[in-house]
């Protein structure tokens, strides 16, 4: 915390004078920054790490919310489309998790908004639907993704979404009314579970948009074929698809064959389960090494075998001299068997004296 | 007080190494129901005691800003010697034990937290996280026993320059941050030869202390005090005061884990191969508690539960109150001695420790009031005799 960035030699004088100001500062706060005090005061001021307050939660369905976020005065403004991560403390652990942007970029009071549909067992998901408050303070990223219109707009457009696979699509046409010739297929289990439904029908009514909605509890799923004989002109039109990978590849399955896989931008949500196992392959992104670890050993032990220089200090749990950001994948404590699990992104730091591969996982290191 | 291998009666000769195991068993549970309990509010109580920490430090210093007036003086000195003990040690000691990085948060965690101390964390953490923590009491493997300047152990061979340690031991006490980045440095190991003091591992590590040591000085004796203007002189005071108040308390708590009469030294060898049931068992012999109201608890950082820290180190600190009774039943279970005592007994009986031991082996048991003068004369007597004498003399006790 006590680290500053190098400062560049020539710099013009006002921010010279910023710098000296920031180091007389540091003076006066070490071994903590000025930005630690600073914190206590306005944690969303500018040159802040970028947070957001949630300003309401608003349901949509009974599983799905929208959360209103006033972001910090470090935002760059998004395309429609992205996605956010988001951090949160979930029972007292820092838990990050991406979610689609589904605000109207024109809304005049700065906040922007992400909609959330709890999935089952999903920590995040389900504590910012259903136990969340307003005047909580989340970390953020800057919006981030590729799941946008191009500059040059297309003449006939096709969304295809299931579930909250809606959601960067929502952002897409809340935001884009100069699309005239829109169709959206989308999927849910029942008209009540329609995210957006009361607007999305409201812009069918109004002629913006035509909505093919598909209630998979009493009418199954769709399949690729038959969204091709719901919309006829499907292969003059540039689609975009967001759901479940099975949805995903069949669509894309079916593109390719049409010769028009150039026609179609899909957006994955990550499967949030980790396979998880009795050892696994551990890869240590730095310094390239890879190898097999037994669900028995702990990674310090099989990587120092494989002659990777760890850091290391008691080897029994208590020190956390060992202690390295787990990027990717499972591991499991061998003291109880507990699972912690990274998502790609994530830098969760496992003792790895203590820790042995649970399938596939990759080190920083 | 001897290693415990040496003693007499060894107090855990009642133990079978099947106890011993079913001991680490039941610890190993009792940590277990913590860590699946750890949630909002543990958060919540650290965060908060970080706030409290961080306004009272600025109030403080804020109120030093017109030091020249007593009561300013005397408010300001006392809030910030109470905001340095807490940052010390309830908040810094524990975030750097990694008591708090099962809360993912990298603003309190033990890998980028940095404290208000000379010894700069990474450096503390290896001598104090790994060396006194894994061989906690085993004499010349922890260096916490004296820190490498005491006679800490009837064993260690008796020499008048020993006369001087309660002085040592109150003038680290008084500059205790210093001595302890000594310490971290191994200071006297890595000065003694040219070889050690050439290291170029020896010699950035310094770099770092001193750089450490010139920031916190400026800070607490250049920068505020010239924020102070005319209170310049007094708001150094005040500062230095608080660094000395703060090391004295410091020094005092943990002088209280490890070094109250009854608390148990070990042999080298006697943690060759040693199992995880004999490992807690030595923390159960080697550390010992300090009683008191909850606000004495968080003064310490909890170190006050010395005890159930060094069985669970990397357990957060709010949590040792409510496991200690549990700690204790087992110790009352299988015959062990739960040490125990207020402030002022633990503080007394550690001192009457370094005295008896800057003293030859039984002089300060053998000296009554009727025989005073004699035992002075033969104390003179091995303080100005050579080995000879002193071997003569002391076989003669």
């Amino acid at each position: 915390m006590t680290t500053t960035d190098p400062r560049p030699t020539t710099a013009a004088p006002r921010v010279a004078l910023r710098d000296r100001v920031l180091r007389f500062a540091e003076l006066v706060t070490t071994p903590l920054l000025p930005s630690d005090y600073l914190d206590l005061v306005d944690p969303l001021r500018s040159g802040a790490d970028l947070r957001g307050r949630i300003e309401a939660i608003r349901p949509e369905t009974r599983d799905a919310a929208t959360i209103v976020l006033r972001p910090g005065r470090g935002w760059r403004p998004h395309r429609p489309g992205q996605y956010i991560r988001i951090g949160i403390d979930v029972d007292g652990v820092r838990q990050w998790r991406a979610y689609s942007l589904t605000s109207d970029l024109t809304r005049n009071d700065g906040c922007i908004s992400v909609t959330v549909k709890a999935i089952p067992g999903g920590k995040v998901s389900n504590h910012l639907v259903h136990r969340a408050r307003p005047g909580t303070i989340v970390q953020l990223d800057q919006a981030a993704g590729e799941f946008c219109l191009p500059d040059e707009r297309p003449e006939k457009a096709l969304f295809v979404t299931a579930g909250s696979g809606i959601t960067p699509v929502m952002g897409i046409l809340r935001n884009h009314p100069e699309l005239t010739d829109v169709v959206l297929v989308h999927s849910a289990p029942t008209a009540d579970d329609v995210v957006f439904g009361h607007e999305l029908r409201r812009m069918a009514a109004d002629g913006r948009i035509r909505l093919i909605e598909q209630h998979t509890d009493s009418a199954g799923m769709l399949d690729a074929r038959s969204i091709a004989e719901l919309v006829p002109d499907l292969h003059e039109r540039a689609t975009w698809a967001c759901g479940p990978v099975g949805m995903l590849e069949a669509l894309e399955e079916h593109f390719a064959e049409a010769g028009l896989a150039d026609r179609l931008y899909t957006e994955r949500f990550r499967p949030s389960v980790v396979v998880t196992g009795e050892g696994g392959t551990v890869t240590f992104s730095k310094n390239g090494t890879t190898l097999e670890a037994d669900g028995a050993t702990p990674i310090l032990d099989a990587a120092e075998e494989a002659g990777v220089l760890m850091p290391s200090g008691c080897r029994m749990g208590i020190c956390y001299g060992c202690v390295l950001p787990l990027r990717e994948g499972a591991v499991r404590d061998l003291r109880n068997g507990e699972l912690t699990v990274a998502a790609p992104g994530d830098g969760v730091l496992v003792q790895t004296c203590v820790s042995a591969a649970a399938g596939a996982c990759t080190v920083d290191h | 007080m001897t290693v415990l291998q040496k003693k007499p009666e060894n107090p855990i000769a009642h133990l079978s190494a099947e106890d011993i195991e079913i001991i680490g068993k039941e610890l190993d549970t009792i940590r277990q129901e913590v860590r699946d309990s750890l949630g909002e509010d543990d958060a919540k109580y650290i965060r908060r005691v970080i706030d409290v920490q961080r306004k009272l430090e600025l109030g403080s210093r804020a109120v030093l800003l017109v030091s020249m007036f007593p009561p300013a003086w005397f408010v300001g000195t006392a809030g910030l010697s109470l905001a340095k003990i807490l940052e010390n040690m309830e908040i810094g000691h524990n975030i750097l034990h990694g008591q708090w990085d099962w809360m993912r948060d990298p603003k309190i965690h033990s890998t980028t937290w940095e404290w208000d101390m000379a010894s700069p964390a990474a450096q503390w953490k290896h001598s104090h996280n790994e060396l006194h923590h894994t061989y906690t009491n085993v004499i010349g493997k922890d260096n916490d026993l004296g820190y490498g300047i005491m006679r800490v152990d009837e064993d260690q061979k008796w020499h008048p320059l020993y006369l001087a340690q309660p002085l040592w031991n109150f003038v680290n006490a008084c500059f205790f941050e210093y001595g302890i980045a000594a310490y971290d440095l191994e200071l006297g190991k890595n000065l003694a030869t040219k070889k050690r003091r050439n290291d170029p591992k020896f010699r950035a590590a310094a770099k770092q202390v001193l750089k450490k040591i010139r920031n916190q000085a400026t800070k607490d004796y250049v920068i505020h005090p010239a924020l102070s203007g005319p209170s310049f002189l007094p708001t150094l005071a005040a500062n230095f005061t608080a660094n000395v108040v703060r090391n004295l308390w410091s020094h005092s708590v943990i002088m209280c884990g490890h070094f109250p009469e009854g608390v148990e030294t070990f042999e080298k060898s006697s943690i060759e191969g040693e199992t995880r049931g004999e490992w807690y068992l030595r923390q159960m012999l080697g550390s010992a508690n300090i009683s008191g109201s909850k606000a004495m608890h968080i003064m310490t950082g909890n170190l006050s539960h010395q005890v159930e820290h060094h069985l669970f180190p990397d357990l957060p600190s709010n949590r040792y109150a409510e496991i200690a009774p549990k700690v204790k039943d087992i110790f009352d279970r299988y015959g062990l001695t739960y040490h125990s005592a207020p402030l002022y007994k633990q503080v007394a009986s550690a001192w009457h420790k370094v005295i008896r031991l800057s003293l030859p082996n039984g002089w300060l048991a053998e000296t009554t009031p009727k025989n005073a003068p004699a035992q002075v004369v033969k104390l003179v007597r091995m303080t100005t005799g050579g080995k000879k004498v002193r071997r003569e003399l002391s076989r003669a006790a």
